[in-house]
């Protein structure tokens, strides 16, 4: 039944570099009446390789339908789709302030000592400040620096990193290789829900 | 059963000699020779004109027909795509004439038809500034292509070709976008030769065959009481016709088919059991909630084919061979899925089954369909009195072609009766738009199916309303010269949306009532011999008519105005809920 319940999932998307990718991976959800949470495209490992990391709540089920044709695509390497328990993820977020309210105020500099933030520039006028961390920390601080005239806040797509990767290196060889890649999906009558299903 | 044999593409690396200092426009039409293209569909235009002055050279190679709209040459294409299994060539310029081929594109999409579109556009300098016809193409396409890219320098232009045609063909086949901007047309480079695609490292056209699947497939099916297979368009795709029907005679076991997939067995073979869907046959809808192991074969599960999904085949293990990784899963939940290229897969099965006969559950088939032949196929077919019913048109064709036409259908009422009652001796026979629904697909279509299937007779069936859709083809045929019979069953209604307005919104018939021009006038003033019909003892002297005739002809036949295409499973009902009437 776990598959009928919406949550938080992240989607890492290994593909080439190549202009009008984002835009053949964004109609995937956007055809379904997606919304993305937060979308993020890096570099990977491997040089030429991109990855794509794609933050979204929904079912299981819409999920794995979901990768399987993002994987469709000619130009995608591999799709993996985590849950928040199998990857280690990072937001970062920048705040600028008023510089003589944190100067003023000693309970500012606590404040932002405890949430682990940094200052990025000092001017005269305002500071400009950054922490990085999960949502719900980085919405904490939001809310604490609002009391001293927090003039500005923006937040990053989250980045995030799968436990259990090996990385893209070995699997580059793969496609290189003309082998067809190792892919996993899941299939409830054979396994149970256990990763056997390689392709 | 007849097989066509198609060229193996695959494997054989073609390679064009180098040669200085030729444009853009010349090694795109060197790569098409190397690709094996002979026939292109197309119309001229301001930003693909390079392409057509080098074309002016090549007529010798490459035969080229002018359509008289862009869609023509995408469904045209399509047509000569899916009778000759090669990919089909467009050739349209930039802004409107790119645009125009979108409904052809969307449908080769939903088709899994192998297809490679080359588009004109503005020079590059002029990208994104909304010069004349300018339209940005690439992101129009991107949904409803396999693959699409933008050219804009003439050193690209091999390679893109070389992958587009790979792409197109391999895998689960689709339609390609080549956007190439004017300047990369004209540009003279030094070209050293055309190298044929065969591996794109983020491209897997075929998954890996696992055989424990097979296996498990194996045992499914020598366990099962009650087998059904449903086969698609997958088998003609992968070429499998020959691997599939020794399938489907060592098991034993009843096969129906989606209206993309009839042919792939004869369909008069005694284990194929009808059609599936809306309107298909009684037998296999009913029992597809009866069987025990449902054996999937190249087919998507269309909500036309499955009706109402939570009441669909629950009580059966299902079994799913395809291609695509994505269609696993996606509409109905897999027990066994068997990913691979059925004509890999299908052999490995056949081995691992037992041989039996299943003669009490094929009995069960033919007593329904016997049901549905005396209440509703006799009186469609071998109507004594009234007016002419589209199904005897459809019979008498059939008497007189043998089942060895190809048939090409539009969209609607007559699409039904054609795919329900034509008979198919070969594979590839019945060209139909089955997923987009296109009107105005068959007349062009037909066309594009005979180019690719220039030994065989080509009948394309059409509606009133599909046929005054893309009537503007008549002047393709006329120019071209190409020989496709035309039949229009004309029952001066948009017939099916007309049935549905009667059946289910109180024959509120809002806007279906259609008026046509004099078609037998149309036809002639394109210099194609024409005649039409309304009275039952002329009309097989009036197919003989039309099938002995040298040339296009087209035979306008009058039928009955409110007659309702039945079988159906009325939407949200379950396929067991099929309505004889």
């Amino acid at each position: 039944m776990e598959t009928i319940t919406k949550k938080e999932f992240t989607i890492t998307v290994y593909t080439e570099n190549q202009v009008g990718l984002l835009n053949r991976i964004a109609i995937i959800f956007s055809r379904r009446k997606l919304n993305i949470d937060s979308l993020n495209t890096s570099p990977s490992e491997v040089d030429s390789i991109h990855r794509f990391n794609i933050v979204i709540t929904e079912t299981e089920d819409v999920i794995r339908k979901v990768t399987r044709q993002l994987e469709k695509q000619v130009e995608v390497l591999k799709v993996y789709y985590n849950t928040n328990d199998d990857i280690i993820w990072q937001e970062l977020a920048l705040y600028k302030v008023p510089t003589d309210v944190i100067a003023e105020k000693v309970s500012v500099e606590r404040l932002l000592r405890q949430y682990g933030a940094r200052a990025v520039v000092i001017r005269s006028d305002y500071t400009v400040f950054e922490t990085t961390g999960h949502r719900e920390e980085t919405d904490a601080l939001v809310e604490v620096l609002r009391e001293y005239g927090l003039i500005e806040f923006v937040r990053s797509a989250r980045i995030a990193i799968i436990k259990a990767s090996d990385g893209f290196h070995t699997k580059i060889n793969e496609f290189e290789n003309q082998q067809p890649g190792e892919q996993v999906f899941e299939n409830e009558y054979l396994n149970n829900g256990q990763k056997v299903f390689t392709m | 059963m007849e097989t066509l044999e198609i060229k193996n593409e695959q494997s054989t690396q073609t390679i064009t000699t180098a040669t200085q200092n030729i444009s853009g426009s010349e090694i795109l039409l060197k790569g098409l020779i190397a690709e094996g293209v002979e026939t292109i569909f197309g119309y001229p235009g301001g930003a693909i004109m390079p392409i057509y002055d080098a074309l002016y050279d090549y007529t010798d190679k490459l035969k080229h027909i002018l359509v008289r709209h862009e869609q023509g040459a995408t469904h045209a294409a399509q047509g000569y795509a899916r009778t000759s299994g090669r990919v089909g060539v467009v050739f349209a310029t930039s802004g409107p004439g790119a645009t125009n081929l979108i409904t052809g594109i969307a449908d080769a999409q939903i088709d899994s038809t192998p297809m490679v579109c080359i588009t004109g556009q503005v020079f590059a300098h002029l990208l994104g500034t909304d010069a004349f016809q300018e339209t940005d193409v690439i992101n129009i396409t991107t949904p409803i292509t396999k693959w699409n890219y933008q050219v804009t320098d003439a050193s690209e232009i091999a390679e893109v070709l070389a992958k587009a045609f790979y792409i197109a063909r391999t895998g689960r086949p689709g339609p390609v976008v080549i956007d190439i901007t004017k300047n990369a047309q004209i540009q003279k480079i030094d070209f050293s030769g055309y190298t044929k695609c065969d591996h794109i490292r983020s491209y897997r056209p075929k998954p890996i065959i696992r055989t424990n699947y097979i296996e498990q497939a194996a045992a499914l099916i020598n366990s099962a009481q009650k087998p059904f297979i449903l086969f698609g368009q997958g088998i003609l795709l992968g070429n499998a016709e020959k691997e599939f029907k020794a399938f489907v005679e060592k098991t034993g076991i009843p096969a129906a088919w989606t209206i993309m997939g009839v042919g792939a067995i004869p369909t008069n073979h005694p284990l194929n059991v009808g059609m599936l869907g809306m309107h298909g046959n009684n037998g296999p809808n009913v029992l597809t909630n009866e069987c025990d192991v449902l054996i999937a074969i190249g087919m998507r599960f269309d909500d036309r084919v499955t009706g109402r999904l939570d009441k669909y085949a629950k009580q059966a293990k299902v079994i799913h061979l395809d291609i695509d990784p994505a269609e696993i899963d996606k509409n109905v939940k897999t027990t066994v899925p068997v990913w691979g290229d059925c004509k890999e897969t299908l052999p490995l099965l056949t081995q691992l089954v037992d041989e039996k006969k299943h003669d009490n559950w094929l009995a069960k088939f033919r007593a329904l369909n016997q049901i549905e032949i005396d209440e509703l196929i006799t009186p469609e077919l071998h109507p004594q009195t009234g007016e002419l019913t589209m199904g005897e048109v459809i019979h008498q064709l059939n008497l007189l072609t043998k089942g060895d036409a190809i048939i090409v259908t539009d969209v609607g009422q007559h699409q039904m009766v054609a795919c329900r009652y034509a008979k198919f001796n070969n594979t590839r026979s019945n060209i139909t738009s089955g997923g987009l629904g296109t009107m105005g697909f068959a007349l062009p279509a037909a066309i594009g199916a005979k180019f690719g299937a220039q030994d065989k007779t080509v009948v394309a069936v059409i509606g009133d309303g599909g046929f005054q859709m893309t009537i503007q083809e008549l002047g393709t045929i006329m120019q071209s010269g190409i020989d496709v019979k035309i039949i229009i069953l004309n029952n001066q209604f948009l017939g099916m949306v007309r049935q549905w307005q009667e059946l289910f919104n109180d024959r509120r018939y809002s806007f279906v009532d259609i008026t046509s021009p004099d078609f037998v006038a149309v036809a002639k003033g394109y210099y194609i011999e024409a005649q039409k019909v309304s009275e039952r003892e002329k009309l097989v002297d009036a197919l003989t008519a039309m099938l002995n005739h040298k040339g296009s002809y087209l035979l306008e036949v009058m039928v009955t105005k409110e007659n309702n295409v039945f079988p159906m499973v009325p939407q949200g009902c379950s396929v067991s809920e099929i309505r004889l009437k």
